[in-house]
């Protein structure tokens, strides 16, 4: 049998989830097994996706057979397919546990449950057209689509905390757009056009007035993707969500932000990657590294400390700007991509278990969790696999993508940055390890009767994990591809 | 001394954008950024349309985008107004 085409699965990637979602809103209930469908769909379009591009390699849709200026361009390159693949299997994840989390149909959180899947299923959509879009404007709508979805799935929680953090975020999130939008209006004219292809051909890169929008693209992108110093917003928003937003948002649409910065700078502004440019967002990535990991460290509950480690390991991921500048940039925007994929499934898979373990010890607080036993232990399995790829032991995801970063940075004797890189993996191995023996070795008892954990709130973490742990195996095929990756990702 | 032409737009604009900007930062009342961010995307949009008028004819591109873009600040906005109404229910 043959699969649907790239163009036909591509439009139903990003239309499904939109139309569902308004479907869902607009009919006022939910019922959980055609939501739970429509996530399957999504997930199985997106694996069909894949296959087609190991095949047939990248392709360019014309939305309504238009030409650009006018028309919309959209582009399936092998990173975005990446981010497509991880999004749908995060976001399946993040579905079924969504169903298993709130439980009553009533009160505050039978609203929540109403309201979970659709706000998520918009949050999807704005995610997909993001990782298929290439031209600068189509970028802004989808990164509004998605930053609206995520203000609203943090202010599903409605503590004040939570609201509090659901503004700040929002505030943050919209100047980032417009500055980002101040970007795209300096490069349109000077240029007159937002298609990514035709922007790398003329792009003057020693032009001043390029230079600005290339600078006010990528601050808008930073505060976006929260990287430090314009992270202040994460660890509320992310620590004070329901565990299945925070796994959705951390995993999934910080790390958008952060692919559209790899986009920016692998494509069309890849001229204007030169010592300067790449050492200052290297240093900004040092800083993240640093400031995040050390606070991950202090934070004595669960949720805040794996929020920090998010501003810490987008810290790592920033470090591919300085080894780009020179060499080969292929293998390190391979190492970049399976960066990113690794850290959407393992950050998932930690902030679920998270969300089981609170639930099972009836405390956020590191030292008052339950230990390894009951139910529990699954949970427990799962941060435990999750740390391992998030710190990038063999043969994890997470060992493939340090990997190549680390020969690019071997190869081009950047000695600085590959000590920048072992020194965060050791931080991230110090916050996670401490997380482990403070809540192993000295477990408490958790309440009594323990409250049910339904393999709902189990399975998804553990899968997600597991699967980080195991694709890593398969990655160094794609380093492999990588080549053929420099070769069809337009502008690098 | 002439001004080349749309110089006093994107003077406005730049204008604007500081105006918005200085206000996101320094206003402490909620309701007071977000009309801030609001004149920060005002300026944005009319240096978008400058940009587009300038030479003979008129691009419309630029148009589409700022329309397009003024849907959007008002979906946020809204959003955010929304957000606000919530959280000064919830003022303990």
């Amino acid at each position: 049998m043959d699969l649907p085409s790239t163009a036909v699965l591509v439009v139903v990637l990003v239309t499904l989830p939109l139309a569902a979602a308004t479907l869902l809103f607009a009919s006022g209930r939910q019922p959980r097994t055609l939501t739970l469908a429509a996530a399957l769909l999504l997930t199985v379009a997106a694996l069909a996706l894949g296959w087609n591009v190991h095949i047939e390699g990248v392709s360019v849709h014309r939305i309504g057979g238009w030409a650009a200026p006018l028309g919309i361009h959209w582009q399936v390159t092998p990173s975005g397919t990446v981010m497509l693949l991880a999004t749908a299997l995060v976001g399946l994840a993040g579905a079924v546990y969504g169903a298993g989390y709130f439980l009553h149909r009533a009160g505050p959180e039978g609203r929540m449950a109403r309201v979970f899947m659709p706000l998520w299923l918009f949050a999807w959509g704005g995610l997909n057209a993001l990782f298929v879009a290439a031209d600068l404007f189509n970028l802004y709508v989808a990164l509004e689509v998605m930053t609206l979805a995520s203000v609203a799935l943090v202010a599903l929680s409605a503590r004040r905390m939570a609201l509090q953090a659901a503004m700040r975020y929002l505030l943050a999130g919209l100047f980032g757009s417009v500055i980002y939008l101040l970007g795209v209006a300096l490069l349109y004219g000077q240029y007159g056009v937002l298609d990514f292809d035709a922007l790398a051909t003329m792009l003057d890169p020693d032009d001043p007035g390029s230079r600005a929008g290339a600078v006010a693209l990528t601050v808008g992108l930073l505060a976006k993707a929260a990287i430090f110093p314009l992270h202040f917003w994460l660890p509320g928003a992310h620590g004070r969500a329901e565990p299945p937003v925070s796994a959705l948002l951390s995993g999934l649409v910080v790390a958008a932000a952060f692919y559209l910065m790899l986009r920016l700078w692998f494509g069309p502004l890849a001229g204007m990657l030169n010592f300067g440019a790449g050492t200052l967002l290297g240093v900004l990535g040092a800083g993240a590294l640093l400031w995040g990991g050390v606070l991950a460290l202090l934070q004595r509950r669960l949720k805040m400390l794996v929020a920090y480690s998010t501003v810490s390991q987008f810290g790592f991921a920033m470090l591919v700007f300085p080894l780009a500048v020179s060499g080969n940039r292929a293998p390190v925007l391979a190492g970049g991509t399976l960066l990113l994929a690794n850290h959407a499934l393992a950050k998932a898979a930690l902030f679920l278990a998270a969300g089981t373990l609170v639930r099972a010890s009836g405390s956020e607080r590191i030292g008052q969790l339950v230990g390894f036993s009951g139910r529990a232990r699954w949970a427990w399995l799962a941060v435990i696999l999750a740390s391992a790829a998030l710190i990038g032991l063999p043969p994890t995801l997470g060992f493939s993508a340090k990997w190549l970063l680390l020969q690019a940075a071997v190869t081009e004797g950047a000695w600085w940055w590959l000590a920048v890189m072992l020194g965060g993996t050791l931080l991230t191995f110090a916050y996670l390890g401490r997380l482990l023996e403070l809540a192993l070795l000295d477990a408490a008892p958790g309440p009594s009767p323990p409250p049910v954990l339904t393999p709902a709130l189990l399975a998804p973490a553990l899968l997600l994990a597991l699967l980080a742990c195991v694709t890593g195996l398969w990655a160094f095929d794609f380093e492999l591809d990588g080549k053929a990756l420099a070769r069809l990702e337009p502008g690098s | 001394m002439s001004l080349p032409p749309g110089t006093l737009f994107l003077l406005a604009s730049a204008l604007l954008f500081a105006i918005g900007t200085h206000g996101l930062v320094t206003c402490r009342h909620l309701l007071r950024k977000v009309l801030a961010l609001n004149v920060a995307t005002t300026g944005v949009f009319l240096l978008l349309v400058t940009l587009g008028r300038s030479g003979t004819t008129v691009d419309p591109v630029p148009h589409a985008m700022v329309l397009t873009g003024i849907v959007v600040a008002l979906s946020t906005t809204a959003v955010a107004l929304g957000l606000i109404v919530r959280l000064e229910r919830r003022r303990p």
